[in-house]
């Protein structure tokens, strides 16, 4: 068994812990903290397969950020957790019984079919995975890639205006009212007659 | 170890079937959590991910890398709504048990 074997099998177990563990485990933050540990190790399985640049970019944007922002939510939300696992027994078989129905189909589907067969992979194009993959995205899939940007502008406006709580306090000027404004509403002509003094 | 040949295009294959089978029997069995069941897409997610990049390397197409960078721009702009919606749904309803969200009586 080469080295290269040995780290394969031995990250390829940590994942497969790492993410039975995720859906077993009775704390979120404990499941967001084993999600946590399936990326990098997917991230190091990645880079087993030669693709650095989305390794790296895995471990950044998920652990660095998508998970951070898991953990923020699972820690600002006052949740009863615990009720949340009330039938957790119950549905234990139900959920065994199909994933085994679809790791079976799907590793019949690879054993049986030619894909497998696949042994010896081609040699790595010479250069940098990053440079390869940056000349790929920014000639060939260049407005997938624009589109791709305006996903991400749609991502933060939608979690913005669904998030954001407008405070009964805070005064504010609305142009319109200010535009639409009448002299009648502000100013009050009082008629009277003027006083005659004593001495 | 006979069994623990040299990994080929089928053992990442199988490596992506059995995360993408656990993602979906946690989805069964945290039938309740929402956010248990958010990282379980995020899981599976990961699962097509492997399954691309493995592709990629033994077909030697770049194009599936490509795909992969894509799929991750789209998961997290999915997962920072799917969290904004459960802030929402816990503010309004105050709960995020699944039972609980049958305002549409579905």
């Amino acid at each position: 068994m080469t080295f290269f074997t040995f780290t394969f099998y031995a990250f390829a177990l940590i994942l497969v812990f790492a993410g039975l563990r995720v859906i077993t485990t009775r704390n979120p933050v404990h499941a967001a903290l084993w999600l946590v540990l399936s990326f990098f190790t997917a991230a190091a399985i990645w880079i087993l397969l030669q693709a650095e640049f989305l390794a790296i970019t895995l471990v950044l944007v998920y652990v660095g950020a998508v998970m951070v922002l898991f953990l923020f939510v699972v820690m600002m939300l006052d949740v009863n957790f615990d009720s949340l696992r009330r039938q957790f027994r119950s549905y234990l078989p139900q959920g065994v019984i199909v994933g085994a129905l679809v790791l079976l189909e799907m590793t019949l589907a690879v054993v049986s079919s030619a894909i497998g067969a696949a042994q010896i992979a081609p040699p790595l194009p010479t250069g940098s995975n990053t440079k390869a993959l940056g000349s790929l995205l920014y000639v060939d899939y260049v407005y997938p890639f624009e589109i791709a940007a305006v996903v991400l502008l749609v991502a933060i406006i939608a979690a913005i205006t669904l998030t954001h709580r407008k405070r009964k306090a805070t005064r504010y000027q609305d142009p319109a009212v200010q535009a639409n404004v009448r002299r009648e509403d502000r100013v009050r002509i009082v008629q009277m007659p003027a006083e005659k003094s004593e001495t | 170890m006979s069994i623990f040949t040299a990994p080929t295009l089928a053992h990442y294959l199988v490596l992506g079937a059995i995360l993408f089978a656990i993602s979906i029997a946690g989805i069964f069995i945290n039938r309740r959590n929402v956010i248990i069941m958010l990282m379980a897409i995020e899981l599976m997610l990961l699962a097509v991910n492997l399954n691309f990049i493995a592709f990629s390397r033994y077909l030697g197409d770049m194009s599936g890398q490509v795909f992969v960078f894509f799929i991750l721009t789209v998961a997290a702009a999915e997962s920072a709504i799917g969290l904004a919606i459960l802030v929402l749904l816990f503010r309004n309803v105050g709960s995020i048990d699944v039972e609980d969200l049958d305002a549409l009586k579905g």
